[in-house]
């Protein structure tokens, strides 16, 4: 137990000492979670509509004001025929191409039906989606308020049912709310995945791995005495992360510190786990890295910070489970926003602590003071 | 007295390749024990194998007592060791270094602060005491680190090549240290490939191609050979190792 | 000349003995790209529903069953209570939940109105706006049924064609954007490393010693990084075009050329950062940890740039990655040529030679 705490002061000695590695892994991640945030935003603003207005009747004028007014869409300009709205699309000058077709008026009130022809650039799925959804839904309402005109005389006698509709735990739907926890989480394990893989390996590659082979220290202590100064740096940078975001985002945490920390702890074991398994496999600092960046980079991408998991395919789905960062986000998220507590969260839990434990017994295992 | 080191017949297979090959030697207590050899020959594969660091494919071998296959740990417990690249952390200061390795090897407080004090002081480092490593020249580095390596008071130190890079006098004081060492009844293993060292050592065993060629003080060998000095008796060896070749 | 041809042929044997490294440089990315191809997309499918029904009619039924067999929804329970909500939604159970209150088909047959509640958990608000404007949909649609039996007023249909992506796949946004992520971080975090490590080796010296030029040494070390992203390059298209149907389009040369200007800027970026960096460990995580999540976010494949705030949206246009992206969506998926992309294709080209020239003087003055 003294051996580890002589390594343990000299690893903070070392970290301490060497600036460089320290702003990287503090200020960088702090900033960024300052100014990136910002950048995640979802909702549907700002779509460019070319419109072919054939009718030009103030019937359609009112469907285009109506669209416009929605503050969802940009009206980019009119297109004399639909092939060269087609085009603008093409050229990324629309995101949306709407065609009024020529007596459009007057051929809905005779035929009690008519077309409209919508194309949308489906490259970019939610754009597509949601203002797809959006367009669908103006128009909808403009068939109503048709409706209501033409028909003010007879009243509708079809039963109508209607949803109404609330939004809990973030009823003011704050993008942010739902990133910022997440983008806390990425930094974090970006931290801390690399510093563990890179630290060892660059002992074994100076040689001062050989001369603590040497000597009578345990391999557990080693590994102890290397995980447990990352795991300070990792409760610090979440804890300044979690200050950052109250005072340039207002979010408090709902539920309760301690189960935040305490998913904290489990979440830093596993991925200083994955590190250290990682600088097992590895003879120079760039294979570790490329290692690491391999893991990192599927991690971010989809533990569900930006796209829904359960939207992807069931094989994909159980890969995501054996990530720790999957379920940490979906930890944060749900005890920063709803107040969730160590009941409602054991199997998230629970599932990082295994695969913690797996990683851990692992690398444990596979260094080798004697080859 | 038992003998420090013991080895029969130790062998390291690499695949095909056989590093060391049926070494068989005994080194006692208090002696300098040279271990000579070209680059290559498997000087360093025998050491490695003699800390613990490596296991022996073949053959038997007790370190302090201990046996190197089964109580590498109790080996480690008893044994100091300086490596080619004189492990000590850079980006800590002397003090911090003395007192990091002196704590792994279990010394208490009060013992780490007198030791400190005593290797400053017999080693001129006074002034450094809290500058960084890599602040300090070559020389000044290798002596920390042979030092640093013995601040356990282990019975045996295993020097891999200490003194590469450094001029003559520089070597001589080094040298000087290992005296020092061996005088309080540390037994010093040394691998080098400067055949003037081998001038120092109380005894020398010369390996070729993986084996042990010659194994007696440095006298004996020169007489031996019938040269005036360890540069010529190692010339002798290994044309003959290479007339084999042929 | 021949100087310059052995140094390259020394740079790359250097890369590619390393069989490990190698193994990592080739199928990473590639390995990336393709599951990524395969599993992300933004559309919002299989949301968790729970139903609350306490008329349990006819009415209800009917439109229980509408919701389940929709692909957005991935019917959960049915739950006895409300009160029961919370504590689902809490453990992350479900995302949204419906109450029909006790008489809800009588209510829509005697007063011509019913009215039902939908609870949206809103911590991911994209997909609560998103969930909740499928279930008006299928209400909606339900609706148009019952008018539909009482007589047929006027409907407007409009008819929807979604364009380069119809069945809304999210290869054909996210393959592009990964690659140019990957791209830019692997060569900026290979370049970086790969001089630094000669740096901390003490060989760097021997070679600004010798009489080469300090821009050979440069040109030597990014040469085999060049070489092994344009490699990546083309099996990560390959790839694409056989198992994610998302062929090349447009011209090929026009993509690899834009390609390999972009590869180049990336290197560039990763000789600056090697300049500043005095070991390996600091230049792999200063270029990892400083550039993964603002590149990612920047570059406009998870979000529209155009939602940004304004500063970000400037600070947007000096990523490369982000004129690489719109490059590659437009050649690529759309099959546009070049008059589409001259644009981007000039700001990329002054980006490299901007970097390299100002890295190339840093360099030198290192020397001095």
């Amino acid at each position: 137990m003294r051996t580890l705490i002589f390594l343990l002061e000299k690893e903070f000695r070392q970290i301490l000492r060497n600036r460089q590695i320290l702003s990287t892994l503090l200020i960088a991640p702090l900033i960024q979670l300052i100014l990136l945030p910002l950048a995640a935003d979802y909702s549907v603003k700002n779509i460019s509509l070319a419109v072919v207005d054939n009718d030009h009747s103030p019937f359609s004028q009112r469907l285009i004001n109506k669209i416009t007014a929605s503050g969802h869409f940009r009206l980019t300009g009119y297109a004399p025929s639909y092939p060269e709205a087609l085009k603008m699309v093409e050229q990324d000058k629309a995101d949306i191409a709407l065609q009024i077709p020529i007596h459009f008026e007057r051929d809905l009130v005779r035929e009690n039906n008519k077309q409209l022809y919508v194309a949308i650039n489906a490259i970019e799925g939610t754009k597509a989606n949601l203002g797809g959804a959006y367009l669908a839904s103006i128009i909808r309402n403009y068939n109503d308020d048709i409706r209501l005109r033409w028909q003010s005389t007879t009243p509708s006698t079809s039963p109508q049912i209607e949803a109404v509709s609330t939004n809990w735990y973030n009823p003011l739907l704050n993008f942010k709310l739902y990133m910022v926890p997440a983008i806390l989480v990425v930094l974090v394990t970006v931290m801390a995945a690399l510093q563990s893989a890179l630290n060892i390996v660059h002992e074994k590659e100076s040689g001062t791995i050989e001369q603590i082979n040497v000597t009578p220290i345990k391999k557990h202590i080693f590994i102890l005495g290397k995980m447990i100064p990352f795991l300070a740096l990792g409760i610090i940078l979440f804890t300044l992360g979690l200050v950052v975001g109250w005072i340039f985002y207002g979010i408090v945490p709902i539920g309760s510190l301690l189960v935040l920390y305490a998913s904290l702890i489990v979440y830093l074991f596993a991925m200083l786990g994955l590190g250290l398994l990682l600088a097992t496999y590895s003879a120079t600092q760039q294979q570790s890295m490329s290692l690491a960046f391999f893991f990192i980079n599927i991690f971010n991408m989809m533990s569900g910070v930006f796209t829904a998991v359960d939207s992807m395919p069931g094989w994909a789905q159980a890969i995501v489970s054996t990530f720790p960062p999957s379920h940490f986000i979906k930890i944060m998220r749900m005890v920063v926003l709803k107040g969730s507590s160590f009941s409602d969260i054991t199997w998230p839990l629970t599932a990082m602590a295994l695969i913690g434990l797996f990683l851990n017994t692992w690398a444990v295992l596979n260094y080798r003071k004697t080859s | 007295m038992p003998p420090v080191i013991s080895t029969n017949q130790l062998t390291k297979r690499f695949g095909q390749f056989v590093a060391a090959n049926a070494l068989t030697f005994e080194v006692d207590k208090g002696e300098i024990f040279g271990f000579l050899g070209a680059n290559g020959a498997g000087k360093t594969t025998a050491m490695r194998m003699l800390c613990g660091l490596s296991t022996p494919s073949d053959g038997k071998a007790t370190v302090a007592g201990f046996d190197v296959y089964t109580q590498t740990e109790k080996i480690k417990q008893n044994i100091g060791y300086m490596s080619q690249k004189f492990s000590l952390y850079d980006d800590l200061t002397v003090t911090e270094n003395i007192r990091f390795y002196a704590g792994i090897y279990g010394m208490n407080t009060k013992a780490i602060k007198t030791k400190t004090n005593e290797l400053l002081q017999e080693l001129q480092l006074e002034k450094e005491a809290k500058t960084l490593v890599k602040a300090l020249p070559l020389g000044w580095k290798q002596k920390l680190a042979f030092s640093v390596a013995i601040v356990h008071d282990p019975d045996i130190v295993f020097l891999d090549e200490p003194t590469g890079g450094v001029d003559p006098v520089t070597r001589r004081q080094f040298w000087d240290l290992i005296y020092a060492a061996s005088d309080k009844g540390v037994t010093v293993f040394v691998t080098t490939h400067y055949m003037d060292e081998a001038e120092y050592c109380n005894r020398v065993s010369i390996m070729v191609d993986g084996v042990i060629a010659a194994l007696d003080s440095p006298a004996n060998l020169k007489h031996q050979f019938s040269v005036a000095n360890m540069e010529d008796v190692f010339y002798e060896l290994a044309r003959n190792a290479k007339r084999k070749a042929d | 000349m021949r100087q310059l041809i052995t140094f390259i042929r020394k740079e790359f044997l250097h890369v590619f003995r390393d069989r490990k490294s190698l193994l990592m440089l080739f199928g990473l990315p590639i390995a990336q790209i393709v599951l990524f191809g395969f599993a992300l997309s933004n559309e919002i499918k299989n949301s968790r529903i729970a139903i609350v029904d306490y008329s349990k009619d006819a009415t209800t039924t009917r439109l229980i069953s509408k919701i389940a067999a929709s692909d957005y929804f991935d019917f959960q329970r049915s739950l006895a209570g409300a009160d029961q909500l919370q504590a689902a939604f809490k453990k992350g159970d479900i995302k949204m939940a419906v109450i029909f209150p006790a008489n809800f088909g009588d209510d829509l047959m005697h007063t011509g109105k019913a009215t039902m509640q939908v609870i949206a958990d809103a911590s991911d608000p994209n997909q609560a706006t998103t969930i909740t404007n499928y279930l008006s949909q299928i209400v909606t649609d339900y609706n148009a049924e019952l008018a539909k039996d009482a007589g047929q007023p006027m409907q407007i249909n409009p008819e929807t064609q979604m364009m380069y992506n119809p069945e809304l796949r999210g290869a054909p946004n996210f393959v592009p954007g990964v690659m140019a992520l990957v791209l830019m971080l692997v060569c900026t975090m290979m370049t970086s490393v790969a001089i630094v490590k000669e740096k901390e080796l003490g060989t760097m010296e021997i070679l600004l010693v010798s009489p080469f030029k300090p821009v050979y040494i440069i040109i030597a070390k990014l040469a085999p990084n060049l070489l092994i992203s344009v490699l990546n390059l083309f099996i990560i298209l390959l790839l694409s075009w056989l198992f994610l149907d998302l062929p090349v389009k447009g011209s090929l040369l026009l993509l690899v050329t834009c390609s390999i200007l972009f590869i180049l800027t990336s290197l560039s970026i990763g000789l600056l950062l090697s300049i500043n960096a005095q070991t390996q460990q600091a230049a792999m995580m200063g270029s990892l940890m400083g550039m993964m999540l603002p590149t990612m976010l920047l570059t406009g494949f998870l979000f529209p740039i155009e939602n940004m705030p304004l500063a970000l949206q400037i600070l947007s246009n000096l990523v490369p990655s982000r004129w690489y992206f719109i490059i590659v969506k437009r050649v690529m998926l759309k099959g546009l040529g070049i008059t589409a992309i001259w644009r981007e294709m000039l700001i990329l080209t002054s980006m490299c030679v901007l970097l390299f020239t100002i890295s190339l003087r840093k360099f030198k003055i290192r020397l001095q």
